[in-house]
């Protein structure tokens, strides 16, 4: 596809999409969203960008290959499971820091273990999708 | 908590995850070989827990069950972990031989220590909708497995497996949906009660016959096992090792789970059913491989065979049936693997598995011979191998039921497995090879044989020990049947002592 309309459009696009998938990341766990929505969105945004630009110019963007991105975001994902190991807790065991308190209400963050999960869930499923559709582009 | 439970199937992942990362290094092969080592050590000491406690369980993300995740194990889970674990290693050790190093850079070995947590997965969990989600882990890690290394054959295969496999986990997942919506929980232990306490007894067998498709599918019973000839023949042979050995085997472990623990309220009407698909599957996978002359498409009927004495242990549904099963499933194991390796040498030997181009190999590999002699007589029941004891247990509990027509079928498809291993030991190992030649057993550098001969010998040493001291096995598939039976330690260890 060609059309320099989209092309332009698609650079807009793509950050608000990707910055979009990240705040539905970091919201997950007390509100709506998580790692699994918010890597088909951040999936969305370099779809969006491969179908502008193409696919090896989106490789490059990435620098990881998703095979990667996946498998990297598995090992994190499982870290955060094993972290309750440490912690005396059956696994994945959700381990949580209260920062200026001790309960949601209250604090004013919290440092947990959960979080990193759903950072490994982000890019298994960033990484899944995006070699989906790379191989799908890259075929044609 | 019982971090026993989690290691046999978190470490082949984390090996997976390491594995890939380094899959562009000769490291990485080293890395898988030390993975399925861990493994061995996780499930052996899942293993020792189990005989120390008789059941444990451990709730995952401290959610306590029926909510969370439950990840339990009696006799036959540790069991089948262990078996797992051990084909696991054999399969590492067989694959330094045989994977070209093109196919390692794909990531052979992540995928297949993730196959391997797949099925360690299927066979720990406590949950429907769990051993659905390790149903999807093995299908994925499978199919990627059939694939990989490329050509037309092997992709058409793949097609076929995947297709007739999603079938089966669709069907399976629509059980669990309706079962999920009668009863209102999907905790196996809480299932028990809750399916008994239904007042929907129609609806609960419906869904009973829905997972006995489902899981049919998987286990390749009669007559929906026609993806697993279509396959089990392409692949390297490693791969076609460990399928052969593990994935129809949980099939038959999620069978054996589900009707004893949460279908029985109508074993008249479920287990008559699944007695004439046992002894259907049985004399259809051993006529069909008298008809093959391939050495891994004759494997692959037999698989098929003898899948039905292990459904027909369950179908009869005594303790001496049960426990024959349950042997049946570990000797099983150990030998159809093994059988596949052989296939893979004989290959690498003889330059072909089709029986018509090779021979000769009794001459050039008489170590081989003998090493394809004790599991392939093993599987036709020869005392006193293994596979005598696992045979002898089924036919008896038939003979103390008065079965006569299961007692006939049972003899006569062992009659026949005699036959077809004896067409692979005429055809390959005794008449000359057709073009005039010796198979040379040099063909390959030493270090390639030496990895491939390896785990068949070991293999063959588990199959012969088996088979001179079946005392200690048979004890314990007897322990194990019986918890199948009476699974209230099963129940109260999952969900607590209930009031």
């Amino acid at each position: 596809m060609n059309s320099i309309i989209f092309t332009a459009g698609a650079r807009l696009l793509v950050a608000l999409v990707f910055v979009f998938s990240l705040f539905m990341l970091l919201r997950g766990h007390h509100l709506p969203g998580g790692g699994f929505i918010g890597g088909l969105l951040g999936a969305v945004a370099f779809i969006i960008y491969s179908l502008a630009c193409g696919p090896e110019e989106t490789r490059r963007a990435l620098r990881v290959s998703p095979e990667g991105i996946a498998v990297i975001g598995l090992g994190i994902a499982l870290l955060a499971g094993l972290v309750s190991f440490f912690m005396g807790d059956p696994f994945f065991t959700g381990q949580w820091y209260w920062v200026g308190g001790d309960s949601y209400e209250t604090s004013a963050f919290s440092i947990n273990s959960v979080l990193v999960f759903d950072i490994g869930v982000y890019l298994v499923v960033l990484g899944g999708i995006l070699s989906l559709t790379f191989a799908f582009e890259e075929e044609a | 908590m019982n971090w026993v439970l989690v290691f046999p199937i978190a470490v082949p992942f984390v090996t997976a995850v390491i594995a890939y990362l380094a899959r562009n290094y000769p490291a990485g092969r080293w890395i898988s070989l030390a993975g399925s080592v861990l493994s061995l050590v996780a499930s052996a000491a899942l293993m020792a827990a189990v005989l120390r406690e008789g059941v444990i369980a451990a709730q995952m993300s401290n959610w306590d069950a029926p909510f969370g995740i439950t990840l339990v194990s009696d006799y036959l889970s540790a069991v089948m972990v262990v078996i797992t674990a051990i084909t696991g290693l054999a399969t590492a050790i067989y694959a330094l031989g045989e994977i070209p190093e093109q196919t390692e850079r794909l990531g052979f070995y992540a995928l297949f220590q993730m196959l391997i947590a797949g099925v360690t997965g299927a066979f720990l969990t406590g949950d429907l909708f769990n051993l659905y989600v390790w149903f999807e882990v093995m299908l994925i890690a499978s199919f990627s497995l059939l694939v990989i290394g490329g050509g037309k054959e092997r992709l058409d295969a793949g097609i076929k497996y995947v297709a007739l496999n999603l079938v089966s986990t669709l069907v399976f997942l629509s059980g669990i949906g309706l079962l999920y919506g009668v009863t209102g929980t999907l905790n196996m232990a809480d299932l028990r009660g809750a399916v008994a306490a239904s007042d929907n007894q129609g609806l609960i067998t419906v869904i009973a016959m829905m997972f006995m498709v489902g899981f049919g599918v998987k286990a390749a019973v009669f007559p929906l096992f026609f993806w697993l000839p279509a396959s089990y023949h392409t692949p390297y042979f490693a791969i076609s090792a460990v399928f052969a050995g593990l994935l129809t085997k949980v099939g038959v472990y999620a069978l054996m789970r589900m009707f004893t623990l949460v279908f029985v309220g109508d074993v008249g009407f479920t287990h008559e059913i699944l007695i004439w698909v046992s002894l259907l599957t049985m004399f259809t996978g051993v006529i069909g491989a008298a008809a093959q002359m391939d050495f891994r498409k004759i494997l692959s009927f037999h698989i098929i065979s003898q899948i039905g004495y292990m459904t027909l242990g369950l179908a009869l549904y005594t303790p001496l049936a049960l426990m024959g099963g349950v042997f049946y499933l570990v000797h099983h194991i150990i030998v159809k693997a093994n059988l596949f390796f052989v296939a893979g040498l004989a290959q690498q030997y003889a330059g072909s598995t089709d029986l018509n181009k090779i021979g000769g190999l009794y001459k050039s590999a008489p170590l081989l011979a003998a090493l394809f002699i004790i599991p392939a007589f093993s599987l036709a029941g020869f005392p006193p191998l293994s596979g005598f004891w696992a045979k002898y247990l089924i036919v008896k509990a038939a003979i103390e039921l008065n079965m006569w027509f299961v007692t006939f079928v049972s003899l006569l498809v062992g009659l026949l497995t005699i036959y077809s291993m004896t067409k692979i030991w005429g055809y390959a190992f005794w008449k000359p090879h057709p073009e005039g030649y010796d198979p040379t057993p040099d063909r390959a550098p030493p270090r390639v044989t030496a990895a491939m001969i390896t785990p068949i010998a070991g293999l063959a040493a588990m199959t012969i020990i088996i088979g001179f001291f079946p005392e200690p096995f048979v004890q314990f598939a007897q322990t194990a049947a019986a918890q199948l039976l009476d699974p209230t330690d099963y129940v109260t260890t999952v969900l607590g002592e209930q009031p």
